[in-house]
């Protein structure tokens, strides 16, 4: 359980203003040109020291990342911010930028000391509309203050930032999509090798991290790593936001230490599962592209990075989604199939062509008409998917199928006979 | 350089490579639908993954450059799954009507699908279904098949340099289309039909005539400009059913323009099958006897210096030579290949030839057009300038009317009066010229066909000394032909003798009456009004603009029906070969005047092809070395003399129709309204 002391996010509900004034009361841009001045090695080393790993969903060490970029650069580098939330059952970064801009901002020159980044882009979803105007008059305020731009925070460091609003597509909340959409392109993930950390924004080494990763970076160094690597467990430290969402009884979003049991997480926050635990289906613990835990397994998985994937499913955003008895699960997940299908950029072959034929056949297992061999067709055109594509689009439309069939193949069975039998009787 | 194992065996490979070309190098072959070695890279079919060692997914080997120590697998279990599912995926939307696709025999999925797929499909939904699109009368589209890889994209934006087809929408609903209906622009786009690997973009003209494994394929050579495409010749029976590029790096690489490749049905229409004689005013069909010798008669009964011998743009080297012996048997000097009028003279060679060569541009570093607009000219040469200029460090100026060329120009003036001032060095250009490290002048053949032509070239000439254009190992003095006769022409010499007339003299000649006899060998550029009142014996392979003027008519090969040489505009000889036979009674046109040389009892004593390229490289030696270019020595050229004010204009006003075989041409006629429409586009008054 996460003390009120060790909080990082303590406006995260809005209680009190977003303004600059009301940010500074709680903290934030406190001795930040101090911080700038410690040099971008002392950062780094801290940010890796602190283990704190991207918060976007794949649990990259954040750290390490920003060591990736180029020593010494003849022209412009970029940070470039993740603010595409898009992730169905996601809503972290919402409320950061809602309610804490200041510590994105913040967040953002810190890591653009770290890197010796020209500029800052945040490239916000195009559906946060009220989110996009409030982190606009963040910046101003910033820029007002001097806090950043020319002599940032009286630094002698010079930091640009820019809020850029995307269009509307899932696809670019994906790092290469994002640039490329940033660039004015057509949102479509560029081929890796190379790295953007090598050749990113307009062909300029580029890092880019989530908003929560960056706007718990300030925090991070006032209060050292040893801090922040003390909550949790080694290789999953520090705190996280939880959007819990489905059927409990108060769904939140809430700031919680790593590794706290699922259990617990949903119980003491978010009021329980509707009709008490034992009424618990299964939990897709991390947005919709990780695969589904059934109750047995959320009995007493912990919610960290590495916890989850003992159990072949993954922290992600986490954006815990709860499914109690009621739940058509195959409709349920059939309905993520269809998801994926819609926002599959197009670009590479397994992704265009399978998300659409994984939708078509999880909509006839769902109504069970289907043969009992397609499961295992099913799945194999997952395994199809998964691995071969240029992104992982391909990956997050298989995963929650394979889920499925990994704990939920009786009821498939089930639902292809039943429908069997009443086609017989109809005859 | 970098060392990787390939599946065990160990290669070594240029820096910069990719893991699929060092698979490549080792002798494995990984199968493609997207990639493209003269594309950018997409990487988005995902048929190339490869097991790579230390990778936790497969990856795609033709974006992965190679790097040392790689330890990479072709064949491993992984792979062949990767590769079945790819397939399968992108069979499942793909409708299987091979039996009715033209792509049926030469597609790239098929072949695949037969080594790497699966053997029945498992995808019980229905197909998607995709509107097909409008690109114009080239082209035509069955997108429910495309496998979108993209290539014809690619191909638009960067080769042709026309963004005019692009990926609209998402996920499976991804279409490749031009977005608002239209045909493509480009003069090029043929390509895209040859990039396309399986059957979404066809061609139009060919589709549903004939099935690839029918067509007889037979090598040779366009002659439909001077660039002298390799090309490959589909015919079935006596008909040429398409004409495909052949790979030729310092030619036409592997693309080739759209004249070249879709006027083949112009061969098919309004052809000269019979020899035919103007009998009170009427012209009557008559046996080759009888045609022979009556044009004989008429030719001895007129003194040698009435005769004139002109000669057309797509006529073969082994006819010239035949041509300039008849000449010389009836001792007539009035002899002219130059049917523009070109100032062009013999010697020395520098001053015809494109001396830098097509593939030199490659290495230029600065460019200057003076008269030419290469896209329409040489649109093969202007894909070159154009791929020069992509790679960076190289600029274009043009002297001349401006015109789109799919990259940037600066335009330093309209006429030849801008030339001169930079060949007087009054211009600052010249300076940037000299400084270049190797620049590079294209005269256009136009430029050199005005009535100031010599003056024209004398100043080119002029500024190729001032700027150093000709270099020790550069030679950036370059003429740029329209027609594909024109080199080999002036290379056997068939200009006037001493005493003799040009072109523009045997036109002067016919109105003052002191020309009788104009024997026209394929001339079909010439105002008909002028030729008119002399005999004309036309040998022709149309009934295009000489043949309704003619006294006699000849009927003779096209290019497609014949074993002849072209020279092109850099010198190179190529030889075309016989695809299909001429139509009726024509004949091969070299055999056409050796018959008449014997009716006329001239005996020219050359009776095989091998005694007239024997001939032939007896006259010009570098003829003998097919596809090998000669250098030419540098040497004073051009006459100087006052220079006109009128702006240079190219001699191709209508890409599409240019010739005898485009104007018979009905895909061409499409192609040229089309054309014509773009430039003038109708209003809402029109009509």
């Amino acid at each position: 359980m996460l003390h009120d002391r060790d909080r990082i996010f303590t406006n995260l509900y809005g209680e009190r203003p977003w303004t600059l004034d009301a940010a500074r009361r709680r903290g934030d841009w406190d001795g930040t040109g101090d911080l700038v001045l410690k040099g971008r090695d002392w950062l780094v080393k801290e940010m890796k020291e602190s283990g704190l790993r991207g918060r976007g969903g794949a649990g990259f060490p954040t750290g390490l990342k920003w060591s990736f970029m180029p020593k010494q650069s003849a022209g412009p580098v970029y940070l470039v911010v993740n603010a595409d939330e898009s992730e169905p059952g996601t809503c972290k970064d919402r409320e950061i930028i809602r309610n804490e801009p200041h510590k994105l901002i913040e967040g953002c020159l810190l890591a653009g000391a770290a890197m010796w980044c020209t500029a800052g882009y945040i490239y916000i979803r195009g559906e946060f509309v009220q989110e996009a105007r409030i982190l606009q008059a963040a910046i101003d305020e910033a820029y007002a203050a001097g806090l950043i731009g020319r002599n940032a925070c009286g630094s002698g460091y010079d930091f640009e930032l820019y809020l850029h609003r995307g269009a509307g597509a899932y696809i670019c909340g994906e790092e290469t999509g994002l640039l490329e959409s940033l660039e004015g392109k057509k949102g479509q993930p560029r081929l890796k090798p190379p790295f953007p950390a090598a050749v990113g924004l307009y062909g300029r080494p580029t890092t880019v991290n989530n908003v929560e990763t960056i706007a718990v970076a300030p925090t991070i160094f006032r209060r050292g790593a040893a801090w922040f690597a003390g909550l949790g467990r080694p290789g999953n430290t520090g705190t996280k936001i939880f959007c819990i969402s489905g059927h409990v009884n108060q769904p939140c979003t809430v700031e919680e230490e790593m590794g706290i049991p699922l259990k617990t997480l949903l119980e003491k926050h978010a009021g329980g599962v509707r009709g008490g635990w034992d009424n618990l289906l299964a939990v897709i613990p991390g947005g919709s592209s990780v695969p589904l835990l059934p109750k047995e397994i959320c009995d007493t998985v912990k919610m960290d990075f590495d916890s989850l994937r003992e159990v072949q499913s993954g922290l992600g955003t986490a954006g815990v989604i709860v499914m109690d008895r009621s739940t058509d699960i195959v409709k349920a997940i059939a309905r993520l199939s269809k998801f994926y299908m819609h926002e599959s950029c197009g670009q590479c072959t397994p992704c265009r062509e399978g998300t659409g034929w994984l939708w078509r056949m999880m909509e006839r297992m769902a109504r069970g008409e289907a043969e009992t061999a397609e499961i295992d067709q099913l799945l194999d055109v997952t395994k199809e998917i998964e691995g071969h594509t240029i992104c992982a689009l391909g990956d997050a439309a298989a995963w929650p199928v394979q889920g499925l069939i990994r704990h939920f193949r009786p009821e498939l069975e089930r639902r292809i006979r039943d429908h069997k039998l009443a086609r017989r009787a109809a005859a | 350089m970098p060392k990787l194992t390939i599946d065990g065996q160990l290669v070594e490979v240029p820096p910069g490579s990719t893991v699929l070309q060092a698979c490549e190098a080792a002798g494995r072959e990984i199968p493609v639908f997207c990639f493209h070695p003269r594309l950018n890279i997409a990487g988005n079919c995902r048929m190339c993954l490869v097991e790579v060692e230390k990778s936790p997914k497969p990856q795609a080997s033709c974006a992965l450059p190679a790097a040392d120590g790689m330890v990479v697998r072709t064949d491993s279990p992984a792979v062949h799954k990767a590769r079945r599912g790819v397939l399968e995926l992108l069979l499942i939307n793909h409708p299987l009507d091979c039996p009715i696709c033209d792509q049926g025999g030469e597609c790239d999925l098929q072949d695949l699908t037969l080594f790497y797929g699966p053997d029945k499909s498992r995808f019980q939904e229905n197909k998607r279904p995709v509107a097909d699109k409008y690109l114009g009368p080239l082209i035509s589209t069955h997108m429910t098949r495309c496998i979108h890889c993209t290539r014809c994209i690619r191909f638009l934006n960067e080769v042709a340099g026309v963004e005019e087809l692009g990926a609209v929408h998402r996920g499976e609903h991804m279409e490749i289309t031009t977005w608002i209906e239209a045909a493509l622009t480009s003069e090029l786009s043929g390509n895209i039909v040859d990039l396309c690997p399986v059957g979404a973009l066809n061609s139009k003209p060919y589709e549903y005539r004939a099935r690839t494994w029918e067509l007889k394929k037979t090598e040779s050579v366009d002659v439909l400009d001077a660039v002298g495409s390799s090309i490959r010749i589909d015919s079935r029976g006596n008909e040429v059913m398409r004409i495909l590029p052949r790979l030729h790096e310092e030619v036409n690489e592997e693309w080739l323009s759209d004249k070249s490749r879709f006027a083949a049905d112009g061969l098919k229409k309004r052809r000269l099958d019979v020899p035919i004689l103007r009998r009170g005013g009427r012209l009557e069909p008559v046996d080759w006897r009888t045609a022979l010798a009556a044009v004989a008669e008429r030719i001895r009964a007129t003194p040698p210096e009435r005769i004139a011998i002109l000669l057309g743009d797509q006529v073969d080297c082994e006819t010239m030579v035949l041509a300039r012996e008849l000449a010389a048997r009836i001792g007539t000097p009035h002899l002219d290949c130059r049917q523009d009028g070109a100032a062009l003279g013999s010697e020395p060679r520098a001053q015809y030839l494109f001396n830098t060569t097509i593939a030199g541009i490659e290495q230029a570093d600065l460019c200057l057009l003076v008269g030419t607009d290469p896209r329409h000219e040489a649109a093969l040469v202007n894909a070159r300038i154009r791929k020069r200029w992509r790679r960076g460090g190289f600029q274009v100026a043009r002297i001349g009317v401006p015109a789109d060329l799919t990259y940037p120009v600066e335009e330093l003036g309209l006429g030849p009066q801008t030339l001169a001032d930079l060949a007087q060095g009054r211009h600052s250009f010249a300076e940037r010229l000299a400084a270049a490290g190797r620049p590079m002048l294209i005269l256009g053949a136009g430029a050199v066909a005005r009535p100031d032509g010599a003056a024209v070239l004398a100043q080119a000439h002029a500024l190729a000394e001032r700027a150093g254009l000709v270099r020790e190992g550069w030679n950036g003095f370059n003429l740029l032909h329209t027609a594909a006769a024109r080199v080999g022409g002036l290379e056997l010499g068939l200009l006037p003798g001493p005493g003799g007339r040009d072109v523009a003299g045997v036109l002067a000649g016919i109105e003052a009456g002191a020309i009788e006899l104009v024997l026209s060998i394929g001339v079909e550029e010439i105002e008909p009004k002028r030729l008119e009142k002399a005999f004309v014996v036309h040998l022709g392979t149309h009934g295009d603009r000489t043949a309704p003027i003619a006294s006699a008519i000849l009927p003779g090969a096209a290019w497609t029906e014949k074993n002849a040489t072209w020279v092109n505009t850099e010198g190179r000889p190529q030889r075309g070969r016989l695809a299909v036979f001429p139509p009726g009674e024509a004949k091969e046109d070299w055999r056409i005047l050796r018959a008449l040389s014997e009716a006329a009892g001239l005996g020219v004593p050359l009776d095989t092809l091998e005694a007239v390229r024997a001939r032939m490289v007896e006259l010009a030696p570098q003829l003998g070395e097919v596809d090998r270019i000669r250098p030419a020595g540098w040497g004073s050229f051009g006459r100087p003399g006052p220079v006109e004010a009128a702006p240079f204009r190219s001699p191709v006003a209508d890409f599409y129709r240019t010739c005898a075989i485009t104007r018979a041409s009905a895909v061409m006629a499409e192609c040229s309204a089309l054309a014509a429409a773009r430039v003038q586009p109708a209003t809402g008054t029109h009509g």
